[in-house]
């Protein structure tokens, strides 16, 4: 059976490694690939009054804008590479977001970058990368 | 937020005024606003705020706890057999993993909760205990569960009959219930009645919502780093709020949004740790609640004083029935109105079960009201018409010393806390007072700078000036708000009614499913 990579892509230039690295290992095992793109957001942060008015139409802005700069100029250009192309936009924690995105679609493995910031920043907060590692059920690889 | 100027509301002519008399030299002009306000609208402060014959309870206080009870018997108990729905709605449970990225539940909560937690959970607390003795908790309590009827009843019908717009955006409130759903239901009236409301609104919106703050933020900044005019305060202040507002300066807002909570939520920790310090006596202070509930302790007034007070306190602390809290639940998007109306009845309890009973348990323990050692009785100083106290202090200056027994450098803690606390209620009300401005006048930049711009000048008159009667008015427009939202509530309950039972049926059928 032909494997599925869920590629987590959010334009960055290590997304765009990932990427890159995902077509060509899909080539190869004739895999197809799920693009997705999370939009960090977590349902317990604190909104103002008016962030919470006009939360429905930043919502509807921000996935229109991830559909026409991020996910759409992807899809387009690998229409052409014969690869089988999913994509998904959702919102929420990224690491947790692809997993469910990859037990969703049937994915087999997941493939994301990592800037190689390993500064305090990342310590703090965690990566995505590193969350990963951490939490994912299929074998996950990180572009570096 | 209502709390803040309702704690001094009670504690008027003892702390509010001579907080306001210190600023005295800006003078003249002041006294002859006093005097024409004093005038004009004086009646109408003493029609609202008039005791019910042969008592001192406010019949306005009688109105929003016998409103409680109606709801709470009408929907059947609500608050405690929707109990533990709230929580899990407010956990997610319910959430559709494909609405990611809307406002959750837990969202909504928080946000309506910045604007009703503040000054009114340390200071009105003080005031009822310092009044009404310990057992003013209990009924507090009372009256706070029940109140969380009313709140489930204002925020349905705020997100049944808001607008949505083209855009995405939305609003609601009592004034597009009252006009939306008297239709529905074929009564008369709703248009006038929403504009009686947008009216009221906005003028509250200035006073209690803002002047008040304003003041109280300025006399709490000048206690602790000592005197100096007013108008400095207010300038300050009002500089903030018009970036915010008007320069669309988020940022500013965005930190308040998220300071205000934790300050809440580390008061309430550091209520506990004091309670834990003094976990021997948490057993005696629930029992003083009690018996003071019935008998008074030595109190004058005894069980009615105690009941008055406590009454007071709730019905005007936790805003349920004023209507407010329904413009904010409205713009929050959901599929079920019901499920709005289930998260908010959980504001009075943790605004007013919750964090009140915490103020009022570390006062008790700490013992900085006076007991005769003797009697087992308060010490009452008749003088000042309370409870005689360590340095006969009331208001926030008790709370503060009440902490400061056990922890020295609360009072710094403190008075951080009252100015957040207070900016951020003046954004909440600056919205809503938006809202009925701009129901009234329509929407349009130059209008609604208008309000805005207005709103700010209301902001130094009021950390600047004594302006007591101008201030007993806006009070006054506050509660004449809850006139006119519950009368549309008990016209409109049976709609909540038919939405609640539709939604317990599918829950139970299944319909309605769990997602986590």
């Amino acid at each position: 059976m032909p494997g599925k990579m869920v590629v987590g892509y959010d334009g960055s230039p290590a997304a765009r490694r990932a990427l890159d690295y995902a077509v060509a290992a899909a080539k190869a095992q004739n895999a197809s690939l799920v693009i997705a793109h999370v939009l960090e957001w977590s349902p317990y942060s604190f909104l103002t009054k008016e962030e919470v008015e006009e939360r429905h139409m930043r919502r509807t802005q921000e996935l229109e804008r991830a559909e026409t700069h991020v996910i759409g100029p992807v899809r387009e250009k690998l229409e052409k590479s014969g690869l089988g192309i999913e994509t998904a936009i959702r919102y929420g924690h990224s690491a947790e977001i692809l997993l469910k995105i990859a037990s969703d679609t049937g994915g087999t493995q997941i493939v994301v970058g990592r800037d190689g910031n390993g500064g305090l920043a990342a310590r703090m907060f965690g990566s995505t990368a590193g969350t990963l590692v951490q939490i994912a059920t299929l074998p996950c690889t990180i572009v570096p | 937020m209502f709390k803040r100027f309702v704690a001094a509301l009670a504690a008027w002519p003892l702390l509010a005024l001579p907080a306001l008399a210190q600023d005295e030299p800006v003078g003249g002009i002041d006294a002859t606003i006093n005097q024409i306000f004093a005038d004009y609208t004086g009646w109408y402060v003493a029609l609202i705020f008039a005791d019910l014959p042969g008592t001192n309870f406010s019949w306005i206080a009688l109105w929003l706890v016998v409103a409680a009870l109606i709801f709470t018997f009408y929907f059947g108990f609500i608050q405690l057999k929707g109990f533990a729905h709230s929580i899990k709605l407010v956990k997610g449970d319910y959430s559709d993993p494909n609405d990611a990225g809307e406002v959750s539940h837990f969202q909504a909560l928080a946000t309506a909760l910045s604007g009703t937690v503040g000054l009114g959970n340390i200071a009105g607390v003080a005031v009822a205990i310092g009044i009404g003795g310990p057992g003013a908790t209990f009924w507090m309590i009372i009256a706070g569960l029940f109140g969380m009827a009313t709140k489930f009843t204002e925020c349905t019908l705020g997100v049944k009959y808001r607008n949505e717009y083209p855009d995405g955006t939305v609003s609601g409130g009592p004034m597009y219930y009252m006009v939306k759903g008297f239709k529905e239901r074929g009564l008369p009236g709703g248009s006038v009645m929403a504009v009686l409301f947008c009216f009221f609104t906005i003028l509250g919106a200035l006073g209690g919502g803002n002047m008040f703050q304003a003041n109280q933020a300025h006399s709490q900044i000048a206690n602790v780093v000592g005197e100096f005019p007013g108008f400095i305060t207010g300038i300050v202040l009002a500089v903030i709020v018009w970036l915010v507002i008007a320069g669309g300066l988020k940022s500013i807002a965005k930190v308040t949004e998220k300071v205000v909570p934790f300050m809440g939520i580390f008061y309430v920790i550091v209520s506990l740790l004091i309670l834990i310090m003094n976990y021997d006596m948490i057993l005696w202070a629930f029992g003083q609640i009690f018996v003071g509930a019935f008998t008074g302790l030595g109190v004058v007034g005894g069980f009615t004083g105690a009941l008055i007070q406590g009454f007071r306190r709730a019905a005007f602390s936790n805003e349920a029935g004023i209507g407010s809290a329904a413009i904010a639940h409205s713009a929050v998007r959901t599929k079920e109105p019901v499920t709005e109306g289930y998260v908010a009845l959980l504001e009075p309890f943790i605004d007013t079960v919750v964090i009140c009973t915490m103020t009022a348990l570390v006062i008790v323990i700490t013992g900085v009201l006076n007991l005769d050692p003797e009697t087992g009785l308060y010490v009452w100083n008749s003088e000042a018409g309370r409870i005689s106290t360590e340095g006969e202090v009331q208001g926030v200056a008790l709370t503060s010393a009440a902490y400061a027994r056990a922890l020295p450098w609360f009072p710094v803690l403190l008075m951080v806390a009252v100015v957040l606390f207070a900016f951020s209620t003046m954004l909440s009300w600056s919205y809503y007072g938006l809202k009925a401005w701009t129901y009234l006048f329509g929407e349009g930049k130059v209008k609604e700078l208008i309000f805005k711009f207005i709103f700010c000048v209301f902001i130094v008159i009021g950390a600047a000036a004594s302006l007591g009667p101008v201030i007993d008015f806006s009070d006054a427009m506050l509660f004449s708000m809850a006139v006119v939202n519950v009368i549309a509530l008990y016209l409109l309950m049976p709609i909540v009614r038919g939405e609640l039972d539709h939604y317990v049926k599918r829950l139970r059928s299944g319909e309605i499913k769990k997602f986590n």
